[in-house]
């Protein structure tokens, strides 16, 4: 058979060998308080949170405020190497990430230009081969690049986080087409959307479309009320995923009645003027 | 040679960098310089001259004169 022809099913999500219960994975930043984040959080029943690691000063002291925030979650953490420009910056930050976090998952973000945050694919490709021979279990932010994800699947991704659109945009998914072929051409490999999901449609769509999961941040994060938004993502991703399952019909170019044509009333005389 | 230079460094400070900040120090070694910063025991990593540096190692790692030191913690990310 095939590739193309072959689905995801019904299968529970499975990451890094991992069941995941819920298929939104959410951004822990812009958040207007750690409160908002925290009830953000708990609203949308997310099992995955993404996280980052910065330069700590001795007088602030921050790190440990969030961890503690984030350890009484009970969420497994995924932590990003956003900022990151070189594949060196990158599997340095993982190895830091990984010892603070105690996760072998990483995000592993190695970006190209600083306006569209678009990712290094040439970087991403080096970064992630030396990352799993270290035994990291790395989530590449990629584009839908079809080329560039079969490299991260030879280099041992066995999750690949494709763009919507650039981060922070809101623009929801961008290249339609590109998503489809790359969700038809890995049928057996989880498919994340990372970036650019602006509203719960966006994100509903992506799960109608057959990927497995969507990742969050300033959609909800910077939403007038992040907590009920978080809420409205959650809704809106299990009824995309639950659309998917139960099999979309087929997109027509013209009209067809839903309503039996048969027995019409007044049928036999014809439309007048 | 490693051992000479060392002694002529004794009571001397080194020129370093944290976090991007130039500091100079007393500290021989990171895990020293992770104390001098007030750091000791907080959940942090650590990289030098942009290798990673695992927290077992500190105590084994020499400081030199120009070292770029980052010292990281968990913060909020997408």
């Amino acid at each position: 058979m095939n590739a193309v022809d072959i689905m995801p099913g019904k299968a529970p999500l499975t990451l890094y060998g991992s069941a995941v219960g819920s298929r939104l994975l959410l951004g822990t930043a812009q958040y207007p308080s750690p409160q908002v984040l925290a009830d953000a959080v708990r609203v949308s029943r997310t099992e995955i949170v993404t996280v980052s690691v910065r330069r700590e000063s001795a007088g602030a002291r921050s790190g440990e405020r969030f961890w503690t925030l984030i350890r009484d979650l009970g969420v497994r953490v995924l932590p990003n190497t956003a900022g990151c420009r070189t594949p060196k910056e990158a599997i340095t930050t993982a190895r830091m990430a990984r010892e603070l976090f105690g996760t072998d998952w990483v995000k592993l973000e190695v970006i190209a230009n600083d306006d569209t945050l678009q990712p290094d694919l040439f970087g991403l490709v080096e970064a992630a081969r030396v990352l799993a021979d270290d035994g990291f279990k790395v989530f590449p932010y990629t584009t839908e690049d079809l080329g560039a994800a079969e490299r991260l699947v030879g280099a041992g991704c066995e999750v690949l986080m494709p763009w919507g659109s650039p981060i922070g945009t809101g623009r929801g998914l961008n290249n339609r087409y590109a998503l489809r072929s790359l969700r038809s051409y890995f049928p057996g490999v989880p498919l994340i959307i990372d970036a650019g999901i602006g509203a719960p449609s966006h994100a509903s769509e992506a799960m109608e479309m057959g990927y497995d999961a969507v990742l969050i941040n300033t959609a909800v994060a910077k939403a007038g009320e992040p907590v009920r938004m978080a809420k409205a993502f959650a809704a809106a991703i299990e009824a995309g995923r639950t659309a998917f399952e139960a099999g979309l019909m087929e997109m027509r170019d013209m009209a067809e009645p839903s309503t039996p044509v048969a027995g019409t009333p007044f049928f036999d005389l014809g439309a007048k003027p | 040679m490693a051992t000479m230079e060392l002694q002529s460094n004794v009571g001397s400070r080194l020129a370093v960098s944290v976090n991007g900040e130039p500091r100079t120090t007393e500290a021989r070694t990171l895990a020293e310089l992770v104390d001098e910063t007030g750091l000791a025991g907080a959940r942090i990593a650590t990289a030098v001259n942009g290798e990673f540096v695992p927290e077992r190692a500190r105590a084994a790692l020499h400081l030199a004169e120009g070292d770029r030191i980052e010292i990281v913690s968990p913060r909020q990310g997408g």
